[in-house]
C-alpha cells in the first residue's frame, strides 16, 4: 500500500494529507495550527501532525503531491498578461517578482519546507504534480461510495481551468470538457462578493446568506438579473459562460471590478466593507445567487448528458455554495449527489494524494457503497486526558469530569433546554471549512434570541447572518424537506410546511431586520428568511457522541436538532487545541464548554468577567 | 538549475516556444524587481497568482 503526503499551499487554504492506500489517516488545514485564517504558508504543522498520526517519517513515503502544476499557472499568467497588454502592467509588476523570487523555484520551495519538519533524503522524494482541477475531481470521486460516477469541478481558478466536466471509473479519472480562465463562475461570485463589501476568498458565505434578504418579488432584482445576464455574463446551455472582461480587474489589475462600470449598471456604487447593508445590496446579492444556481444547474444538466451517470461528484470552491447544492439536489438530475466535504483547496491536498496513489500508481480502489471514506471528515487532531489536564493546570480552569458519558449528555441538554450556550469540543477535528459537533458551538434551535445571541454576544459577527441546525439523520425528514443524507451540511433545503408560521402581509415592506426577527417557524435561529436551512444530519455511526446528546436533548424536548456554528469568532479559525477552546470561550459569552468529559461552567471560572484577558485579535474577515 | 530544466521541459512538452524569450527577459528584470518587491496584494483580489 503506498504512503502518500497530498499538500496544498501557496495560495490560500494551505492543506495537508496523508493516505495509506484506500484509507485517508490525517487531514488538517494549516490555519488550524498557525491560527491565521486561510493562510497560505506551507503547512508545515499540518504535515507534521499528519506524519505523525501515521507514524511515519518524510522518507517512508512513497510519493508527495503538490495539489497543482506550477508552470501551467505561470503560462497561464504570462499568456494573459501578453493577450491584454499594455493593461495589466501594475498587476504584471507585483505577480512577476513573486514568481521570479519563489514560486518558479516551487521544488525548491517545497524541499525547504519539508526540512522544517524533519529530516530527510531528497533522493528518496518522489514529488508529483497533478492539475489542479483533477486534484479536485479526485477529492470527490475517489472517497464516494460510487463505483463509476460524473465529476464536476468548479472553483474560481486553477491553471487555466476554472470548471471541468469529467468521468470518474473504479480508478481512473477521464477530464471530458472545460472551461478556461477568465471565464469563471467562481470569479464571478468572487466580484460580487467584492462589489457588496465583503472580502474576497472568505466573504462568499456572507454573500450567499444575504441573498434571502433580497426579494424575489421584487421588480429590482428582476432587473439586476437581467443586468448581469445582458451585460455581464452570457450563460450557454452547456453550461460554460463568458465573461466581458471590461466589467473585470482581476486579470490585469489588483481588484475584482471595474468598479465605474458596475456602478453606472446597477446604479450604486461598490458597498464599503462594515458599511450598512441597503436592500439593493440584498437584491443584488440575491440576483448574481440566482445566475450562479442557474450556471451550476447547466453544467450538472451537461454533465448528465454527456456522461448519462445516475451518480454526481462536486468540489471546487463553488461547490461549498450549499444554496445552490440544494436546488441542485431537488432537481433530481442525478439520483445521488456527492460533495466533497473540504471541496475548496484545502481538500486539493487530499485529491491530489489519492490522485497519485490510484491514477500514478495504479492502486485499486475499494468502494463503500453505503458510507465514504472520508470518516465523517474527522481527519484532524485529538487531545488526550492527559493533554487536556495539562492545559486545565496552565489555564488554572474550574472543571466537572464525567465518569459517565450519558450524565454528561443530561446536564447539556438541560443546559441547551434553558438556553445556554455551548462550546462542544470533543474527539478528532473536522478536515474542511464546516464545524460538524467535534469543535462546534451549539444552542437550542427553538429559542427566539438564539440567532442575535450567538451572532453579537458570541460570534462578535454581522447580525444578519444565519446559523445552521445538527439534526438526528433519522428526523431530519420531521423538520425538513430532504431526501439524501448532508452528513456535511452541504445542502440547503426547504424547512418542513407543517413547521412555518404564516408571515404578515407586508412582510416584504419590512426592513431586513424586522424580517429577521420575525417568527417564521418553531425552530426560528436556524429558519432563514427564504424558510431554508443549511442541514447537517448527523449519524450514529460517523459520530455516535454527538448523536447521543441531541438525541438525550430530542428526549427532553422532542426536538432532535440543535444549533450548531463553527467553535470560533469572527475572523478566527476554528479551534484546534483545548487550549484553543478554552481561550475562546472565556473571550466571549458561551455559558458552558464542554471538552470530552470535562464540563466549565463560566461562572465557576476564575476571573470569569474579565473576557478582555482571554481576547486575542483576529483580522475581520 | 533544476528549476529551469523543469520549464525547458515544459516548453518543449508544451511546444510553448515564445515563452522561452520572454521567460528569459522576465528572469533579468524580476531579478532587478526582486529587490523592491512586495507581494502584499490581498484582500482585493482573489489569489490568481
Amino acid at each position: 500500500m503506498k504512503k502518500i503526503l497530498g499538500i496544498s499551499a501557496f495560495y490560500h487554504d494551505s492543506a495537508a494529507a496523508l493516505t495509506i492506500g484506500d484509507e485517508i489517516i490525517a487531514a488538517a488545514q494549516e490555519e488550524r495550527f498557525t491560527r491565521e485564517k486561510h493562510t497560505p504558508d506551507f503547512p508545515t504543522n499540518a504535515i507534521k501532525y499528519c506524519l505523525e498520526e501515521a507514524g511515519l517519517e518524510i522518507d517512508e513515503l512513497d510519493a508527495i503531491v503538490f495539489y497543482d502544476k506550477p508552470l501551467l499557472k505561470f503560462e497561464r499568467l504570462l499568456q494573459t498578461y501578453y493577450s491584454f497588454s499594455p493593461k495589466g502592467l501594475l498587476s504584471f509588476l507585483k505577480a512577476i517578482p513573486v514568481w521570479v523570487k519563489e514560486k518558479m523555484f516551487l521544488k525548491k520551495l517545497i524541499y525547504d519546507g519539508l526540512k522544517e519538519v524533519g529530516s530527510y533524503n531528497k533522493d528518496n522524494v518522489n514529488l508529483l504534480f497533478p492539475e489542479h482541477h483533477l486534484s479536485h475531481a479526485a477529492s470527490s470521486f475517489f472517497p464516494s461510495p460510487h463505483e463509476k460516477s460524473a465529476i464536476l469541478t468548479i472553483d474560481g481558478v486553477g491553471e487555466w481551468c476554472t470548471a471541468s466536466i469529467g468521468i470518474g471509473d473504479g480508478n481512473t479519472i477521464k477530464i471530458l470538457k472545460e472551461l478556461e480562465f477568465p471565464h469563471s463562475i467562481g470569479l464571478l461570485y468572487t466580484s460580487f462578493t467584492y462589489y457588496l463589501g465583503f472580502t474576497v476568498n472568505s466573504g462568499e458565505y456572507k454573500l450567499m446568506g444575504l441573498a434571502p434578504y433580497g426579494n424575489p418579488k421584487s421588480e429590482e432584482t428582476s432587473k439586476f438579473i437581467e443586468l448581469i445576464k445582458n451585460n455581464i455574463v452570457d450563460i450557454k446551455d452547456d453550461g460554460s459562460i463568458w465573461l466581458d472582461q471590461s466589467y473585470f480587474k482581476y486579470a490585469t489589475g489588483l481588484k475584482m471590478t471595474n468598479n465605474k462600470k458596475w456602478s453606472k449598471l446597477f446604479g450604486f456604487n461598490r458597498r464599503e466593507p462594515e458599511a450598512e447593508i441597503e436592500q439593493y445590496h440584498c437584491n443584488l446579492a440575491l440576483a448574481i445567487q440566482m445566475v450562479t444556481e442557474e450556471v451550476v444547474l447547466k453544467m450538472a444538466q451537461e454533465a448528465k448528458k454527456i456522461t448519462g451517470s445516475d451518480n454526481l461528484c462536486m468540489a471546487g470552491g463553488v461547490a461549498l455554495n450549499c444554496v445552490a447544492n440544494g436546488k441542485l439536489i431537488q432537481k433530481n438530475i442525478f439520483k445521488n449527489v456527492y460533495i466533497q466535504p473540504a471541496a475548496g483547496d484545502a481538500g486539493g491536498a487530499l485529491g491530489a494524494a489519492l490522485a497519485a496513489n490510484h491514477i500514478y500508481f495504479g492502486e485499486k480502489r475499494k468502494v463503500n457503497s453505503t458510507n465514504d471514506n472520508m470518516k465523517g471528515s474527522y481527519l484532524g487532531p485529538d487531545y488526550s486526558e492527559k493533554e487536556i489536564n495539562l492545559m486545565n493546570k496552565k489555564v488554572k480552569a474550574v472543571f466537572n469530569k464525567y465518569d459517565s458519558y450519558s450524565e454528561l449528555t443530561n446536564e447539556i441538554a438541560n443546559h441547551l433546554d434553558k438556553g445556554s450556550i455551548i462550546g462542544w469540543f470533543q474527539g478528532r477535528m473536522e478536515f474542511g471549512p464546516r464545524a460538524l459537533g467535534n469543535r462546534s458551538i451549539i444552542g437550542d434551535a427553538r429559542n427566539l434570541e438564539m440567532q442575535k445571541k450567538i451572532n453579537l454576544k458570541i460570534k462578535y459577527r454581522e447580525g444578519f447572518r444565519p446559523f445552521a441546525p445538527s439534526v438526528l439523520a433519522e428526523d431530519a425528514h420531521d423538520f425538513f424537506e430532504i431526501d439524501q443524507p448532508s452528513p456535511y451540511m452541504l445542502n440547503v433545503s426547504p424547512i418542513a410546511a407543517k413547521r412555518k408560521k404564516q408571515l404578515p402581509d407586508n412582510y416584504f415592506d419590512l426592513s431586513m431586520w424586522e424580517r429577521l426577527y420575525t417568527t417564521r417557524s418553531d425552530i426560528q435561529s436556524i429558519t432563514h428568511l427564504d424558510f431554508s436551512a443549511r442541514i447537517q444530519t448527523v449519524h450514529k455511526e460517523t459520530n455516535a457522541r454527538y448523536w447521543e446528546l441531541i438525541n438525550t436533548f430530542k428526549k427532553k424536548t422532542d426536538y432532535g436538532l440543535v444549533i450548531n456554528t463553527s467553535f470560533n469568532v469572527r475572523g478566527e479559525p476554528i479551534v484546534c487545541t483545548p487550549y484553543d477552546a478554552y481561550r475562546c470561550f472565556m473571550s466571549t459569552e458561551m455559558d458552558y464548554l464542554v471538552i470530552d468529559n470535562f464540563v466549565y461552567a463560566k461562572t465557576e471560572q476564575l476571573d470569569w468577567e474579565n473576557k478582555e484577558k482571554w481576547r486575542v485579535k483576529f483580522k475581520m474577515d | 538549475m533544476e528549476a529551469l530544466k523543469d520549464l525547458w521541459n515544459f516548453i518543449q512538452k508544451r511546444k510553448a516556444y515564445w515563452l522561452a524569450p520572454i521567460i528569459l527577459i522576465l528572469l533579468l528584470i524580476g531579478l532587478l524587481l526582486v529587490f523592491g518587491g512586495s507581494s502584499a496584494i490581498a484582500p482585493f483580489i482573489y489569489t490568481l497568482f
